[in-house]
C-alpha cells in the first residue's frame, strides 16, 4: 500500500473541500472496497478524508412519503429498517443477497454505489486494463469474459457494475444527493449516476472531483410484490452472474431491473411495459442491443429464465 | 509487487524487528523505501479499547486494525487468512458488531470498543460459544476458528435483533435461529478444513441455549 495522510472531516461541505484541495485525495467510508484496492495498489490515494463523523447515518421519512437514507447508513441497518422491509422489500432482498454479514455491517450506502468492478483483469496489475491504466488496452475482450458485461459495454471495456443494492435502487427510481466542494448541492437520478464506459472506462459516474454523496432518497412506495433473484456460482457470498429485481402488481404490470449485465444496473422502461406478456418479450426488448462475447452469451437466456422465475414467484 | 514477495519480507521483518516494523506487513519494503524515506511515512496517534482495556498507539496510517491487534498488541488470536475480506478469519466485533478487521484502518477506530476472541472468553472462563465449539469439534486445524466464533456469537445477536437475511422468508415476521438462517449468515467465514457441519451443531446448541 502506498503511504497516505488521513483526516476526519467535520461537515459534508468541508469533506468535499478537503478532497478537492489535495491532489489524489479520496473519501473513505466503510473502507471495504477502497482498502482492498489500495492493498493491490490499484487505488493509491495520497490523502484519505474519513466521512464517518458527518452525522449522515440516519434514515428519515421525506415529505413526499418516501425515504431519505444518509450515505453512512450501513447495508445491514438499511436492510433491517422496518419501513424498508415493509415498503421497499426488494431493497432489503438485494442488500441481503450481497457480500457477507461482516461486510454489510461496514459497507455504506454511498460506498456501495461507488464500488468498483470485479473484472478479474482489473484486479490483476500485470494485465492491460483501460479502466486501471487508461490506454493500456483491455485484456478481457479476448480473454475470459464469462462474468463480464453483455450490454452497454464498449470496445474499450466490457466490465460490469457488480453491486446488488443499486439494482434495487434503480428499480425504485432512487435519487442520489450530493454536495460539491463549493457547498452547492444537487440531486442525480440513479438512472444517470453510473456512466456507460464509452472511450473513458476509468470515469465511472457523473460525480465531479470532490463531489460527495450525502444521501439517497427513495420516492413513495410502489406497492406490489417485491422480488430479487440472484444467480451466482455459489449460493452465498459471491457476486452475481445475473440478478433480477422486480416489483410486480396484481394485474401483472410492473418494472424490472437487471444486475451483472452492464456497466450500470440495467433497466429499459419500454421493456417494463412488456411484463404482462412474459419474460421472453421483456428480455428481447431490454437486451435488443446486447453484444455478448462467446463466453458470456449464456447470460441472456439465464436472465430470461431468472425473470420467468421472478414472475412466477410474484404470482404465487 | 507480488503478494508472495510481500509476505516473505514482512514476515522476516516482523520476526526480527517485532512491533516496530509490524506496520510493514502490507508494504513492499524496498519499493516503499525508494519512494518514501521512512521519516516521511505518515504516522498518527490513535486510542481505542480492546477487550475492555484502553490502548494508545502511534501507527503508520496504513496499518489495518488486524495488524494492529496481531503485531502491535500481540493479540494473535485474530487470524489473517486472505487480507481482502474474502475469508472471515480476521472477524472481530467493533462497537458490538462483527467486521473484517483486515479491511479497516486502525486510525478509523478512534474511541471504538473492539472485542477479539481473547476478550470473548479465556481458557478457564470460556464463552458458551467457545465451549460449544470444543464440545462439537467445530474445527480441525483451528485457523479459522477465532473468526468463526466471533461471527457465530454475532449471528445469534443479529437474529435476536431481527435483522433479516437472504433466506428469511417473511421479512416482517419474527426471526428464528434455524439451521438455514445460521448457515447463510455464516457464509462470510470460510473453513478450509470443512468443519461446517460441526460448527452448525455448536451454534444450534447455543441458540437453543
Ligand atoms: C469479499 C467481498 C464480497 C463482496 N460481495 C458483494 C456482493 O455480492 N454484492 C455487492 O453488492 N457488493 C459486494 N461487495 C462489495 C461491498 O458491497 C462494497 O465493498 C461496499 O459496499 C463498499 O462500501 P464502503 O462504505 O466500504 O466503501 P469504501 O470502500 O469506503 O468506498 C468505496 C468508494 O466510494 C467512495 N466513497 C465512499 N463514500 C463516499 C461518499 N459519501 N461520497 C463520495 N464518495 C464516496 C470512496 O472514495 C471509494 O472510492 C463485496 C466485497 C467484498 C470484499
Ligand atoms: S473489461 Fe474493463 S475492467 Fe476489465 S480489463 Fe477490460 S478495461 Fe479493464
Ligand atoms: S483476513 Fe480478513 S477476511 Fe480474510
Ligand atoms: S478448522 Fe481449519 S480452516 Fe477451519
Amino acid at each position: 500500500m502506498r503511504a497516505f495522510t488521513y483526516e476526519r472531516a467535520g461537515d459534508p461541505a468541508g469533506a468535499a473541500k478537503a478532497v478537492a484541495a489535495t491532489k489524489g485525495a479520496k473519501f473513505i467510508a466503510g473502507g471495504t472496497n477502497l482498502l482492498d484496492l489500495m492493498k493491490l495498489e490499484i487505488e493509491a490515494p495520497t490523502h484519505l478524508v474519513d466521512v464517518q463523523d458527518l452525522g449522515l447515518d440516519k434514515i428519515e421519512d421525506t415529505d413526499e412519503g418516501g425515504l431519505r437514507i444518509g450515505t453512512l447508513v450501513s447495508n445491514t441497518t438499511l436492510s433491517a429498517h422496518p419501513r424498508v422491509r415493509q415498503d421497499y422489500a426488494v431493497l432489503t432482498r438485494a442488500i441481503q443477497a450481497g457480500a457477507s454479514g461482516q461486510l454489510r455491517n461496514k459497507a455504506t450506502t454511498g460506498g456501495n454505489l461507488l464500488q468498483r468492478t470485479r473484472c478479474p483483469y482489473f484486479y490483476d496489475p500485470n494485465m492491460p486494463c483501460n479502466k486501471r491504466r487508461p490506454g493500456s488496452g483491455c485484456a478481457a475482450i479476448n480473454g475470459a469474459s464469462r462474468q463480464l458485461g453483455v450490454i452497454g459495454t464498449s470496445d474499450k471495456c466490457i466490465a460490469t457494475y457488480p453491486g446488488d443494492m443499486a439494482v434495487a435502487m434503480r428499480l425504485l427510481d432512487a435519487v442520489v444527493e450530493t454536495v460539491k466542494p463549493g457547498g452547492d448541492t444537487r440531486a442525480i437520478r440513479i438512472a444517470d449516476f453510473h456512466r456507460l464506459w464509452g472511450d473513458t472506462p476509468h470515469i465511472e459516474t457523473v460525480l465531479e472531483p470532490g463531489e460527495m454523496i450525502t444521501a439517497v432518497t427513495l420516492p413513495r412506495p410502489l406497492g406490489g410484490k417485491h422480488v430479487y433473484h440472484k444467480v451466482r456460482d455459489r449460493r452465498s457470498y459471491a457476486f452475481a452472474l445475473v440478478s433480477v429485481a422486480a416489483v410486480i402488481q396484481p394485474d401483472g404490470t410492473g418494472r424490472v431491473a437487471f444486475g451483472g449485465m452492464a456497466p450500470r444496473p440495467w433497466r429499459v422502461e419500454a421493456a417494463d411495459a412488456l411484463l404482462p406478456r412474459g419474460a421472453k418479450a421483456v428480455i428481447e426488448r431490454a437486451f435488443a442491443d446486447a453484444r455478448p462475447t462467446p463466453d458470456n452469451a449464456f447470460k441472456i437466456p439465464l436472465a430470461e429464465r431468472t425473470l420467468a422465475g421472478v414472475i412466477a414467484e410474484a404470482r404465487s | 509487487m507480488s503478494d508472495r514477495e510481500n509476505f516473505s519480507v514482512s514476515r522476516r521483518e516482523v520476526m526480527a524487528g517485532g512491533a516496530a516494523t509490524a506496520a510493514a506487513t502490507a508494504i513492499p519494503p524496498a519499493q516503499a523505501r525508494a519512494q518514501q524515506p521512512p521519516d516521511t511515512v505518515p504516522t498518527m496517534p490513535v486510542a481505542f479499547q480492546v477487550n475492555g482495556k484502553q490502548v494508545k498507539l502511534d501507527v503508520d496510517t496504513r496499518t489495518t486494525l488486524l495488524d494492529t491487534l496481531r503485531e502491535h498488541l500481540k493479540l494473535t488470536g485474530t487470524k489473517k487468512g486472505c487480507d481482502h475480506g474474502q475469508c472471515g478469519a480476521c472477524t472481530v466485533m467493533v462497537n458490538g458488531v462483527r467486521v473484517n478487521s483486515c479491511l479497516s484502518l486502525a486510525v478509523m477506530h478512534e474511541g471504538d470498543e473492539v472485542t477479539t476472541i481473547e476478550g470473548l472468553g479465556q481458557p478457564d472462563n470460556l464463552h458458551p460459544m467457545q465451549a460449544a465449539f470444543v464440545k462439537h469439534d467445530g474445527y480441525q486445524c483451528g485457523y479459522c476458528t477465532p473468526g468463526q466464533i466471533c461471527s457465530a456469537v454475532s449471528v445469534l445477536e443479529e437474529i435476536g435483533k431481527g435483522i433479516p437475511s437472504h433466506v428469511t422468508e417473511d421479512l416482517t415476521g419474527p426471526m428464528r435461529a434455524t439451521r438455514d438462517e445460521m448457515r447463510e449468515r455464516m457464509s462470510g467465514n470460510i473453513c478450509r478444513c470443512g468443519a461446517y457441519s460441526n460448527i452448525s451443531d455448536a451454534m444450534s446448541e447455543v441458540a437453543e441455549g
